[in-house]
């Protein structure tokens, strides 16, 4: 009965390694996330409590703190949304349609992810500054860009425009229209087919595409930095307070308020998290086809 | 119902899908578009359903004029090539969505959506499938719901792209029957298209075999094979 013993050991499927390399690359996997994500954020944690809770919860209840914890909500309130919606159009717009310069609109919405920040803020400052004949118009009116909350939403909005429709595209493309014809020809109009099975067909990308547009919303510094002028208690967001405060060797409150900044982060990601366990079921139905 | 296609012709940018053509489809006929990749038969159909429009030429319903019409005014129960289910939904969901997206004054209630739902599901014998997913589904499940699903709108035509394409031999030979009787019970004017000839000549009343954007012949399966009318489609047929 020697034959029956299973020669499982000798023989392994054509894809799958040794154990050795298995568990070698997972460890390399760990110790890379663990060097570079969890240890950061752990000193972080660690930097912000050094003098103790109270003294932490102090430094975040002073009126600077509180109002750049504040702005920076309001921010991500505003653009996130607006974002989104451009998103989803852009999408719609490039999947659904053919029309000649199609390539071209796809680098385009792709541009603030290779232009760096800075650039990005100085040329808002270029186009709205009070040198400029807008921005010299618009601050005769009352209505200022640079150095005030509109700069701020502009700034913040270049830089996370491609987060949505770029997790929309591959979606919509490998989707294709057939969906949306066949509500059609049910009866259903445009705007109940786009709510109907366009959205749902897409929620998740766009949750996706969503969250990592907040989290950059919430944390983006460069751009903000300089349109922004960093104005205390006016223009001042999390990011650009947290470098004043470290620069000013305040580092409880510079760590106090990057450890509130990488919470909301933390928060995003497990909400996310929460709701792929909820709805795994239909997760699994949506993709697998 | 019956459908006239009068000197209908389609051209993307620079390339004619379709020249000219012309065609009559009685009412109540079970009538197969043939013809290789390429040859415009799903453009064809598309303009018939009203998901393309033509770039001359007109469609007539009944001797209406409905080249007009939009999508949703055609009412043709479109049966798609890779069935597009709604994924997101069951299939009870999936039927009922051209009942439910009616207006609320021709909405039935609720009760009568679901009796329509289930007769539906009668009809493409899987009486018991109205909670699963379409994911959850074989291929020949699947383009049954797309019938049923095409169905459930009272549509004034049945239109079928490549309905068994995707299917395996055994299961595709099952379907063919199934297609025969729903339209033979329901008396709709049937079109699919379908670059199978055994499958265009087995099933349909009226075949109309095409190439490069025109019409080769029109005639019963029997004689176009008795008589085929042009060189290609002598050999499209004996292939």
């Amino acid at each position: 009965m020697s034959d029956a013993t299973p020669n499982t050991l000798r023989f392994r499927v054509a894809t799958e390694e040794s154990p050795a390399t298995r568990w070698a690359l997972i460890g390399v996997a760990f110790a890379g996330l663990a060097i570079l994500v969890f240890a950061p954020l752990v000193a972080v944690f660690v930097e912000a409590l050094a003098d103790g809770v109270a003294a932490s919860v102090r430094s975040l209840a002073s009126p600077d703190a509180a109002d750049a914890i504040r702005l920076t909500l309001t921010i991500a309130a505003i653009s996130v949304p607006l974002n989104a919606l451009f998103g989803i159009a852009a999408a719609w717009f490039i999947t659904k349609f053919d029309f000649r310069g199609k390539a071209f609109l796809i680098t385009l919405i792709d541009l603030p992810f290779s232009v760096s920040p800075v650039v990005a803020g100085l040329c808002i400052v270029l186009m709205f500054g009070t040198n400029s004949f807008v921005g010299g118009w618009l601050v005769a009116n009352g209505y200022p860009i640079v150095f005030a909350m509109p700069g701020i939403i502009l700034a913040t909005m270049f830089v996370t425009f491609p987060f949505v429709a770029r997790e929309l595209i591959p979606v919509m493309i490998e989707q294709g229209r057939a969906e949306e014809e066949a509500a059609l020809t049910l009866g259903a109009s445009g705007w109940r087919t786009f709510w109907t099975v366009t959205i749902p067909n897409i929620r998740w990308a766009l949750l996706y595409g969503v969250l990592l547009c907040n989290a950059r919303a919430m944390g983006e510094f460069g751009a903000v930095a300089v349109v922004s002028g960093k104005i205390r208690g006016q223009t001042a967001t999390m990011p650009t307070t947290i470098e004043m405060l470290y620069q000013e060797y305040l580092s409880v409150a510079a760590f106090s308020l990057a450890a509130v900044l990488a919470l909301l982060a933390l928060v995003t990601l497990l909400l996310k998290t929460a709701l792929e366990i909820r709805h795994a079921d239909q997760l699994a139905a949506t993709h697998r086809h | 119902m019956h459908i006239e296609i009068d000197e209908i012709s389609k051209s993307f940018g620079v390339t004619a899908a379709l020249h000219p053509v012309s065609l009559s489809l009685p009412s109540g006929a079970l009538v197969a578009l043939l013809g290789p990749s390429g040859s415009g038969k799903t453009t064809l159909l598309r303009i018939i359903g009203g998901l393309e429009f033509p770039t001359s030429g007109r469609v007539l319903f009944d001797g209406q004029d409905a080249t007009g019409l939009t999508v949703q005014e055609r009412r043709a129960g479109f049966v798609f090539q890779s069935y597009a289910l709604f994924r997101h939904m069951t299939v009870f969901d999936n039927i009922a969505y051209g009942l439910n997206a009616r207006p609320r004054a021709n909405r039935p209630p609720k009760a009568e959506i679901a009796r329509r739902v289930s007769k539906l599901l009668e009809l493409i014998q899987l009486p018991d499938i109205g909670a699963r997913y379409p994911s959850q589904l074989s291929g020949g499940q699947r383009q049954r719901v797309a019938l049923a699903r095409a169905l459930a709108i009272e549509p004034r035509m049945l239109l079928l792209d490549e309905p068994f394409g995707a299917l395996d031999a055994k299961v595709r030979k099952e379907l063919r029957q199934g297609l025969r009787d729903i339209h033979d019970t329901t008396g709709l004017t049937t079109v699919f298209v379908t670059h199978d000839q055994d499958e265009a000549m087995e099933l349909a009343d009226l075949v109309v075999v095409m190439s490069m954007g025109r019409i080769e012949q029109i005639g019963k399966p029997q004689d176009i094979r008795a008589r085929p009318a042009t060189p290609f489609v002598r050999e499209f047929i004996s292939a």
